[in-house]
C-alpha cells in the first residue's frame, strides 16, 4: 500500500512538473518568405536564429521553438496564418510582421485571445493610438517617427520645397503623415502610388521635374527601393535633386543599389555602427554567420526574441504567470541592439532616432553610417489617444 | 496645365501601351484563335527577362543577351505547346485556367531554384543608359525611347506578317473561324504550335524590353497579366489591331490619368477629399473603362472581321 502511494505520487511528480520543462516555448513569426519581400523575410529568419544561437535555444529554462509562417505579402493571407498560428499551434508569443496592412488585418485574431503579440517592424497608427492594447508590444517603431526624424533633418537643411512620394497603404500614409507633420517648408507636390503592384513611376518622375523641388522624400521599402532609384538616375533626376528616404534603402538592397544610393540620407532608430556592446555582438555574428550585414529588419527581429526571453525568464519559464510577463516587458529589461530604450504607455519603444548616411566601409561593402542623432528619447504622436496608462 | 509635361506624359504612356501590346498581341492570338485561356502568359514574360539576364551575363552585352534570349523563349513556348497545352484544347475554360495556373507555380518555383528569391538587375549599356533631350528642357530616358522604337517596329512587323503573307492568312482565319480553317485541311496542330511559340517570343520581349526598368523578380508577370487581359477585352479578343489601339489606350489612360487626375480631383473636391481620391480613382480609370466596354460594345473596340 505505502509502495503505492510513494508510486503515485511519484507519477503525480512526473506528470506536473517535468511536464512543463519539456513543453518548449512556442514563438510564432509571421514574415513574407515568398515574393519580392521574400529575402526581407530570410533576413529576420536569420536574425531570430542567430538570436535563438546567442541564448541557446532557452528561455527559462525550457526550449524554445519558432515556427515561420509565410504572409505572401498579403493581408489575407497573414490573417489566416496568424489563426492558425493561435488556434491550432496555441502559440504563447506571435512575433514578426513586415508589412503594416497585414499587421492590421491579423491584430484582432492575437490580442484578446491569449498569446502576446510582438511587432519586429510594422508600426501603424491605428494599433499605436485608440486600438493599443496591453498584450501588444513592438520593437521597432511607430510608422510615423522615422519620417518626422527626417522632416526636422529637412529642415535643418534649409530645404523649402519638397515633393513627396510613398505606395497607397497604410504604412504610406502614415510615412507622409509623420514628414508633413514636421518639415515646415512647402509641400509642392505629393504622389501615393498603388501598392505592391506599381513598379514604373514614370509618369510620377515626370511630374517631380516639372514641380522642380529642392528635394524629394520617399518611402519605397523591399524591392520598391532599388526600383525608384534606379528610374530616378535613368530620368536624369539623381544629379538634379537630392533624395531623401526612409526604409527604402536596407542592408538586403543595398548591394543592388550601390552607387545609385552612395551618399544619400536617411533616418533610422538603428544603425550597424551604433556603439553598444549588444549592437556589436550582433553585428559582428551576423556577419561571421551569414556574410552580410544584417538589416535594420533583422535587429528589430532579434530584439523581439530578447524581449520574450526577458518575460520568460522573469517567471522563471511559467507562461501561466501572464501579468508578471507583461510587467517584465513594459520594463525593456534586456541588452536591445539599439542601446537603452523605454517603452511608452501604448507599448511602442521611446527612443533616439538617427541620421544615417550610405557609405562604402573598409572592405569595399556598401552600409550605413551615423551622421548625426536626430531625435532623443522620441516618443510617437499617437502616443495620446491609447487610453492605457 | 504644362503642356510640355503633359508631351512627357503621353510619350510615358505610349511606351506602357507599347510594352503591354507586346504581351496582349500573344494573348489575344492564343486567346482568338487557340481558344485557349493562358494564364501562363505572364510566366513566359518573366522567363524572358531571366534569359535576357543570364544571357546578357554570359555575353557581357545587353543587345546580344536580348537576341538570344528571343528564340529560347520562342523555343519554351513550343516546348509548353507540345508537352502541356495540346492535351487541353478540348477541355473547357475552367480547366485551362486551372492547368495554365499550374504553369504559373511551376515556373515561379523553377525561377525560384535557378536564379534565387531575390530580384535582379539587367543594367544597360551606356549608350542606352543616358537621356535625350526632345524638346527642349525635357530631357527623356533614351532607353523608354528604344522601347517605344522596338514596340512600333514589332507592330508593323505583326501587321505585315498577319496581313501580307500565307500564315497570316491562316491567323486571320482562325481567328473567324477556326473550324472552317481545320475543315479546309490546313494543319491546325502546326499552326497552333507556330502561333503559341509568337505569343511567347513576344511576351518574352515585353519581359526583357521592361527589364531594365523594372526588376527581374519572381512574380513580374502575374503583375502585368491582369492588365494585358483588359487590353485583349477592350481591343476584342483575337483581333491584333484591336490589342494595339487598346494597349495604347490603356497605357496612356494609365499614365496620363494618374498624372492629372489628383489635380482635377482638387478643383473640385476639398483638398483632404481629393488626396485619398486620388491614388484610389487612378489605379481603377482602366478597370472602369473595361467596365464601360463591356456594357457598350461586348464584343471589344475593334473585334476581328466575322467574329
Amino acid at each position: 500500500m505505502k509502495r503505492l502511494i510513494v508510486g503515485m505520487v511519484s507519477a503525480v511528480a512526473l506528470l506536473a512538473t517535468p511536464a512543463m520543462a519539456a513543453d518548449p516555448v512556442k514563438i510564432g513569426f509571421v514574415t513574407t518568405l515568398t515574393t519580392n519581400a521574400g529575402a526581407i523575410g530570410e533576413d529576420m529568419r536569420n536574425a531570430v536564429e542567430l538570436a535563438l544561437d546567442h541564448i541557446d535555444r532557452k528561455m527559462g529554462g525550457r526550449d524554445v521553438e519558432v515556427i515561420y509562417a509565410d504572409d505572401q505579402f498579403k493581408p489575407d493571407v497573414g490573417k489566416q496564418e496568424t489563426v492558425k498560428l493561435v488556434e491550432k499551434e496555441h502559440v504563447d508569443f506571435v512575433a514578426g510582421y513586415i508589412w503594416s496592412h497585414v499587421l492590421l488585418a491579423s491584430y484582432k485574431s492575437v490580442v484578446g485571445k491569449g498569446p502576446f503579440l510582438i511587432s519586429s517592424n510594422a508600426g501603424p497608427s491605428q494599433i499605436a493610438g485608440k486600438l493599443c492594447d496591453p498584450d501588444f508590444f513592438s520593437t521597432s517603431w511607430q510608422n510615423d517617427q522615422t519620417p518626422m526624424a527626417m522632416g526636422e533633418v529637412l529642415n535643418q537643411k534649409g530645404i523649402k520645397s519638397l515633393y513627396i512620394m510613398a505606395p497607397n497603404y497604410a504604412a504610406g500614409k502614415n510615412m507622409v503623415a509623420g514628414v508633413e507633420r514636421t518639415y515646415k517648408g512647402e509641400v509642392v507636390g505629393k504622389d501615393l502610388t498603388k501598392f505592391p503592384d506599381q513598379l514604373d513611376f514614370s509618369a510620377e518622375l515626370a511630374k517631380i521635374r516639372a514641380a522642380n523641388p529642392e528635394a524629394v522624400f520617399i518611402f519605397y521599402p523591399g524591392g520598391h527601393g532599388p526600383q525608384f532609384f534606379k528610374q530616378y538616375a535613368q530620368a536624369g533626376l539623381k544629379d538634379k535633386i537630392p533624395l531623401y528616404s526612409v526604409f527604402s534603402v536596407d542592408s538586403i538592397n543595398i548591394d543592388r543599389l550601390g552607387d545609385l544610393a552612395l551618399g544619400t540620407l536617411m533616418t533610422q532608430f538603428w544603425v550597424p555602427d551604433l556603439d553598444f556592446p549588444a549592437n556589436k555582438k550582433f553585428v559582428a555574428d551576423y556577419k561571421a554567420k551569414y556574410g552580410k550585414y544584417p538589416s535594420f529588419y533583422g535587429a528589430q527581429s532579434y530584439d523581439t526574441i530578447m524581449l520574450i526571453k526577458s518575460a520568460v525568464d522573469a517567471v522563471g519559464g511559467d507562461l501561466s504567470k501572464r501579468d508578471e510577463m507583461r510587467a517584465e516587458m513594459k520594463k525593456a529589461n534586456f541588452d536591445s541592439v539599439r542601446g537603452p530604450f523605454t517603452f511608452g504607455n501604448n507599448h511602442f519603444p521611446i527612443q533616439n532616432f538617427y541620421l544615417r548616411e550610405v557609405i562604402k566601409d573598409a572592405d569595399g561593402k556598401f552600409t550605413t553610417s551615423v551622421v548625426q542623432t536626430v531625435y532623443e528619447n522620441h516618443q510617437d504622436p499617437y502616443a495620446s489617444e491609447c487610453e492605457m496608462k | 496645365m504644362n503642356w510640355l509635361l503633359l508631351f512627357e506624359q503621353i510619350l510615358n504612356g505610349i511606351q506602357l501601351g507599347l510594352l503591354l501590346f507586346l504581351l496582349a498581341a500573344g494573348l489575344t492570338l492564343i486567346f482568338g484563335i487557340m481558344d485557349l485561356v493562358n494564364l501562363a502568359h505572364g510566366s513566359l514574360y518573366m522567363m524572358g527577362a531571366y534569359f535576357a539576364y543570364s544571357f546578357a551575363g554570359w555575353t557581357d552585352s545587353f543587345v546580344i543577351g536580348v537576341l538570344l534570349a528571343l528564340p529560347a523563349t520562342l523555343l519554351l513556348g513550343i516546348v509548353v505547346e507540345v508537352v502541356a497545352l495540346r492535351t487541353l484544347y478540348d477541355r473547357n475554360h475552367l480547366d485551362q485556367v486551372l492547368a495554365t495556373f499550374g504553369l504559373i507555380l511551376f515556373f515561379n518555383e523553377l525561377v525560384r531554384i535557378i536564379w534565387g528569391p531575390a530580384g535582379l538587375d539587367l543594367p544597360l549599356p551606356d549608350f542606352l543608359n543616358t537621356s535625350v533631350e526632345i524638346l527642349p528642357g525635357i530631357p527623356y530616358p533614351t532607353y523608354r525611347l528604344a522601347v517605344i522604337a522596338v514596340g512600333l517596329l514589332v507592330a508593323l512587323f505583326l501587321y505585315l506578317l498577319v496581313a501580307r503573307t500565307r500564315i497570316g492568312m491562316l491567323i486571320r482565319a482562325g481567328a473567324s473561324n477556326r473550324e472552317m480553317v481545320g475543315a479546309l485541311g490546313v494543319d491546325i496542330k502546326l499552326l497552333y504550335t507556330i502561333v503559341f511559340g509568337l505569343g511567347a517570343a513576344l511576351a518574352g520581349l515585353a519581359g526583357m524590353m521592361a527589364a531594365p526598368i523594372l526588376t527581374v523578380e519572381v512574380g513580374m508577370g502575374e503583375r502585368i497579366l491582369i492588365d494585358t487581359f483588359v487590353v485583349i477585352v477592350i481591343g476584342g479578343i483575337g483581333s491584333i489591331r484591336g490589342a494595339f489601339l487598346a494597349a495604347l489606350i490603356i497605357g496612356l489612360i494609365d499614365t496620363v490619368g494618374r498624372s492629372i487626375l489628383p489635380d482635377l480631383l482638387n478643383l473640385m473636391l476639398p483638398q483632404a477629399a481629393a488626396s485619398t481620391a486620388a491614388p484610389a480613382l487612378s489605379s481603377m480609370l482602366t478597370y472602369v473603362l473595361m467596365a464601360l466596354v463591356l456594357a457598350i460594345r461586348p464584343a471589344g473596340l475593334f473585334p476581328p472581321r466575322g467574329a
